[in-house]
């Protein structure tokens, strides 16, 4: 399982029957209640959201969906949310803060959906919203990197005290193939861009990115669904337990320093400004 | 205020300013709207808008402080500050290297302190030359240092926003930036103090999903260019013209993301007004 290359580590994350939300949400909680629609719009089938039991502990579960037929990917977008579905996750996210709940989010998006409706209704905005209200929650926020984890999109999701990754998903500022176009003008140049992306479980846990990674069975999680789902329960059980010994405010007050470090390394030549003369 | 220090603190940011003037053009400009031929020192003299069209060419980040900041007032902070390598990306040093000889910045951002109307405030301003604008982790650094330094000493935040999106060489670190600013701007807010951010053509991409999208007053250049995808992704996925007026200034305000959109003419004494109008108690 080492040597496989990122741009094979791209295709398993992205293999059609790698364990989706709703595999997550069947393996891991019990009693799961869907709560649907952002209280202003619409509701957006790309996120898929609720309340749940895991281990007997109400939690907060809000995932991208992506779906496993031709039909159910038409209908939840391929995964791609508009601005509905981050602000019905905001909203979730809200009332995990007022009943005291955990939040766990599995992200698994090529991005929110570049269309004209969802600019229209400020993708920006939204996502933008959800940065700036995850990094102040006082609940335990954990994420999982099912799959993909594609800009923006997926951030909005994951501004976490502890980001989990399983072992082949990827996570990145963009798809390798919108990377290589940007870059290079060519997007056939996709493989390219996977090796030098840094886009990988270990290389995002080597950067800092990411806290852990969840390994995955020989050849991907596909091939055995709820082995995978089993090791994704022992990390998630193990950081909830961890993180539920802070308190609130220094939950929050951690996620804010994890992610204020994110890319310092040269602030060192940066002088403090200095008094007025 | 020592006026020897404010006389050499003026020169300086003149000095720059004119650096990075970029507007094309040597006696005549060609307005890339519609097309006229104008006498460069005429459109210079219209705060570098077309007089025939009103379009409003980009301005370079010093140059947008000097027509902001009162005379003598700019202090810049964190100005060594310079863009990393992060991911070891080939050729990506010497990309910045050029970009740093072209236009005579260490980044995509210039941050200062200075007063607008009298008003002491932070200001930030992003610079489309460099990398387009694009979100590096210095970008992100910087702008995050401003709003500390700004909720540290209780001053009033001004973020002139224009990013093509994010820095590909930086990768995964460009996306943590979006984070990184946006929970510096829930601490500034949680103090009580004002961001206003300022959207000037164009703005996308993460810095719109983020800092740009989080002013508590949002103002706009007149046609600028404000979405989180750009207009040819769009069309791209979608599969059909997109109208006219999308994602434009007019259009964002119409829809309910920006307050007003300003005329550069107007700006200086809108941002001077909007200080005044959040000074505690009301005091003039
Ligand atoms: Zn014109």
């Amino acid at each position: 399982m080492k040597n496989l290359t990122a741009a094979e580590r791209v295709a398993i994350a992205r293999h059609p029957q790698r364990p989706n939300i709703t595999d997550y949400i069947d393996g891991l909680f019990t009693d799961f209640f869907e709560m649907k629609g952002d209280r202003l719009c619409r509701e957006d089938p790309a996120i898929l959201g609720g309340v749940a039991l895991y281990h007997d502990r109400p939690v907060t579960v809000i995932g991208t969906r992506k779906g496993k037929t031709a039909e159910e990917s038409i209908r939840c977008n391929f995964g791609m949310p508009g601005p509905e579905g981050y602000r019905k996750a905001l909203r979730l996210m809200r009332q995990a803060e007022k009943f005291r709940r955990p939040v766990l989010t599995f992200v698994d998006t090529s991005g929110a959906y570049p269309g004209l409706e969802a600019e229209a209704r400020g993708q920006g905005e939204a996502i933008a919203r959800n940065l700036y209200e995850m990094s102040r929650l006082t609940v335990p926020v954990i994420t999982v990197i099912t799959g993909e984890g594609n800009s923006g999109g997926a951030l909005a999701l994951a501004v976490a005290d502890r980001v989990l990754m399983l072992e082949n998903a990827v996570y990145a500022i963009l798809s390798p193939e919108g990377f290589a176009s940007i870059l290079w003008k060519d997007a056939a140049r996709h493989e390219e861009a996977c090796g030098l992306m840094k886009l990988t479980a270990p290389d995002l846990l080597a950067l800092g990115v990411t806290d852990d990674l969840i390994p995955e069975p020989e050849g991907g999680a596909h091939l055995a669904p709820a082995r995978t789902i089993r090791e994704v329960d022992r990390a998630l059980s193990r950081h909830l337990a961890a993180l539920l010994k802070e308190s609130g405010p220094n939950l929050a007050a951690k996620r804010y320093l994890k992610f204020r470090k994110m890319g310092v390394s040269q602030s060192k030549e940066a002088a403090p400004p200095r008094e007025e003369p | 205020m020592n006026s020897i220090f404010a006389k050499r603190r003026n020169r300086l940011l003149a000095m720059k300013a004119l650096r990075d003037n970029y507007v094309p053009g040597d006696r005549l400009t060609v307005c890339p709207k519609c097309g006229q031929e104008h006498q460069r020192g005429a459109v210079a003299k219209d705060l570098f808008v077309c007089p025939g069209c009103g379009y409003h060419f980009p301005l370079g980040a010093y140059h947008r402080l000097s027509m902001i900041l009162d005379s003598g007032s700019f202090r810049e902070l964190n100005e060594k500050l310079l863009a990393a390598d992060p991911l070891s990306f080939p050729g990506y040093r010497e990309k910045q290297r050029a970009a740093q000889r072209k236009t005579g910045l260490n980044e995509a951002a210039v941050t200062a302190t200075g007063t607008v109307g009298g008003r002491k405030c932070v200001v930030g301003v992003m610079d489309s030359r460099f990398f387009m604008g694009s979100m590096s982790a210095a970008v992100g650094e910087k702008i995050t240092l401003a709003i500390e330094y700004a909720a540290k000493n209780k001053l009033p935040l001004i973020l002139f926003c224009a990013s093509g999106g994010a820095r590909m060489q930086e990768g995964i670190l460009s996306l943590m930036q979006m984070a990184k600013t946006s929970a510096a701007l829930a601490r500034f807010s949680e103090k009580g103090l004002l961001y206003i951010s300022v959207l000037t053509d164009p703005t996308t991409g993460g810095v719109t999903a983020s800092f740009a999208s989080l002013g508590d007053i949002i103002l706009a250049e007149p046609g600028a260019l404000i979405g989180f995808a750009g207009p040819r992704v769009i069309q791209q996925t979608i599969g059909e013209t997109l109208p006219e007026g999308f994602q434009r200034a007019e259009y964002q305000e119409e829809h309910g993301f920006v307050d007003a959109v300003v005329p550069r003419s107007q700006l200086r004494e809108t941002l001077s007004r909007l200080l005044r109008l959040h000074e505690k108690g009301g005091r003039s």
